[in-house]
């Protein structure tokens, strides 16, 4: 049996790995359809919407989840500034999956576009039209795109050095599979030879 | 144990450059998909930039077609749409229309007369929220066949090189047609003696689920008077604008909307190629403008007439250039209502 206080719940990993793929496919998805006059403009910034939408509502699911699951604790030894980078790195990405998609609705509202989901879902406007707020949303939703990129990027590069230099357990705690079955059976292999 | 004590420090090594790899190799695919690593694609803020005039683009303005006049009115649908779309709007009844004449410049310092191309956006709001946008142009076609081929002619047209148009023409032969329209169709005194034709083709879809390509066109049921065109080039610098508000002031101007059907085999991804006279078509309704304001602080100003923004019952064809209008149109919005100050509106306050 593995300790539960050890790993997020499995609806948590779930949750994490589904949104991985859906953000990472968001933000390639942003940057790209806005470089390009291409027919693939259309679906792009299409699913862009729909796909933000989505995201909106699998983080705040995700928030619920974790208010009431909580999640392992951090490993005793890890250095107090690792601790600080990791507890506000990870306050910066639950606010940017929610606050990005709630831009980007409100940009299209101060655009006096209408925004349009999957099969024809309208979204009320959030505002109205106007072109200083339009503006400012506009720099907001950009460069806090580049800026969660960025930080998806330390995300990435901290789990890895986590599993791969630290081997302390804390990216176990999020694995897809369960890793320690397969050090078990690493380990087991290892007392075989 | 010296071995021992190695070992870790490699394994070490070798996980930061695996790491390394991973987060250099990520930021690179985003930038490649983001165009900062290919110089030549075509981005729309690439087309935005070509559309400027040499003294530069207006600040604060469209930056294309950017001289124009608010309308507002209503769409009067007649009903006969609903046999080849089930978007609301062409159930028989009223709804707000919204729109803006232009000429087709970039140059906010051209006289009315010396700009060939006329044009209309138009938004069309029906109640249940799913808005019609167009913007259609007074040719009978488009003067080339790609949105790469339409970069090719701002750069030809902005070139320094003599033979630059002769050689953009004898590569994109379908412009010696536009060119020719250009130089012989009469010119007319007014906005309101126009017609306006989208030119990109649409799919639309009736309530059986059965699709059909499809163009339109508004056709003014003002008679279109000819003008010498040199006797336009004596009026006023602003005389369509000051045109069509008298008429409008005098009394509501209409025109007939008309939904033309392809058959198979027309071409529906070249909008410089005109359908056969022949091929059936539809009266829609009447689009019955009753109100001329200035753009400054008109309703039509906040507007990005966006080719892709349809109802339920219409989509894009294979015709690439409503893609392309929207992700240019859209840099062109971006960058107008960022520079809202360099076109101060007159009034202050939120606008109707």
């Amino acid at each position: 049996m593995i300790d539960a206080r050890h790993r997020f719940t499995p609806l948590q990993r779930l949750l994490h790995w589904l949104m991985a793929v859906c953000l990472l496919a968001m933000l390639f998805i942003g940057v790209g359809m806005v470089s390009t006059v291409m027919p693939k403009y259309l679906p792009l910034i299409s699913i862009h919407k729909s796909l933000g939408a989505a995201i909106l509502i699998l983080a705040l699911i995700r928030l619920a989840v974790r208010w009431r699951y909580g999640a392992p604790p951090l490993p005793a030894n890890l250095p107090e500034p690792m601790k600080l980078a990791a507890h506000l790195s990870h306050y910066a990405l639950y606010g940017l999956m929610i606050i990005m998609p709630l831009l980007g609705w409100a940009m299209l509202s101060a655009a006096a576009y209408p925004v349009v989901l999957y099969e024809g879902i309208r979204l009320p406007s959030l505002l109205p039209q106007s072109d200083g707020l339009h503006t400012l949303l506009w720099d907001a939703h950009y460069y806090l795109a580049l800026a969660f990129f960025a930080l998806v990027l330390m995300h990435v590069a901290a789990a890895l050095f986590h599993a791969l230099v630290r081997h302390d357990g804390v990216f176990e705690t999020m694995a897809p599979v369960s890793v320690e079955d397969r050090s078990q059976l690493r380990d087991e292999i290892a007392a075989a030879e | 144990m010296l071995q021992q004590r190695k070992s870790p420090l490699r394994s070490v090594l070798v996980s930061l450059v695996v790491i390394a790899l991973v987060i250099g190799g990520s930021a690179v695919a985003f930038a490649y998909t983001a165009g900062w690593l290919s110089p030549h694609r075509l981005t729309p803020g690439k087309m935005i930039q070509a559309l400027a005039p040499p003294s530069g683009a207006a600040l604060g303005h469209r930056r294309n077609h950017v001289k124009g006049i608010c309308f507002t009115g209503y769409f009067e649908a007649n009903g006969n749409g609903t046999t080849l779309s089930r978007a609301e709007v062409f159930a028989r009844g009223q709804y707000p229309a919204l729109g803006r004449f232009n000429v087709g410049t970039a140059d906010l310092d051209a006289a009315d007369a010396t700009v060939r191309v006329r044009g209309m956006g138009l938004r069309i709001s029906p109640p249940d929220g799913q808005e019609w946008r167009s913007a259609m142009i007074d040719p009978p076609f488009f003067p080339v066949s790609t949105p790469q081929a339409f970069y090719g002619l701002l750069l030809a047209s902005a070139s320094k090189d003599p033979n630059a148009m002769e050689a953009f023409t004898a590569a994109n032969p379908e412009f010696a047609t536009f060119a020719a329209w250009a130089k012989s169709a009469p010119w007319t005194g007014s906005y309101a003696e126009e017609r306006y034709n989208g030119l990109n083709s649409f799919i639309f879809t009736d309530g059986s689920g059965a699709e059909h390509a499809v163009r339109w066109s508004l056709l003014p049921a003002a008679q279109p008077v000819p003008v010498p065109h040199d006797e336009l080039l004596k009026r006023g610098f602003d005389f369509l604008e000051q045109d069509i508000t008298e008429r409008v002031g005098n009394g509501p101007q209409r025109w007939t909307m008309v939904v033309t059907i392809a058959d198979p085999g027309d071409p529906t991804a070249d909008p410089s190629k005109a359908w056969p006279e022949q091929r059936r078509s539809v009266e829609v309704g009447t689009l019955v403008v009753q109100r001329i304001e200035p753009e400054r602080d008109g309703p039509c100003r906040e507007i990005n007439f966006d080719p892709t923004v349809l109802p339920l019952g219409m989509r894009t064809s294979d015709d690439p250039f409503p893609a392309a209008r929207s992700s240019a149109y859209r840099v062109s919005y971006d960058l107008r209502t960022a520079e809202a100050k360099d076109y101060p509106r007159t009034e202050t306050g939120a606008k109707p």
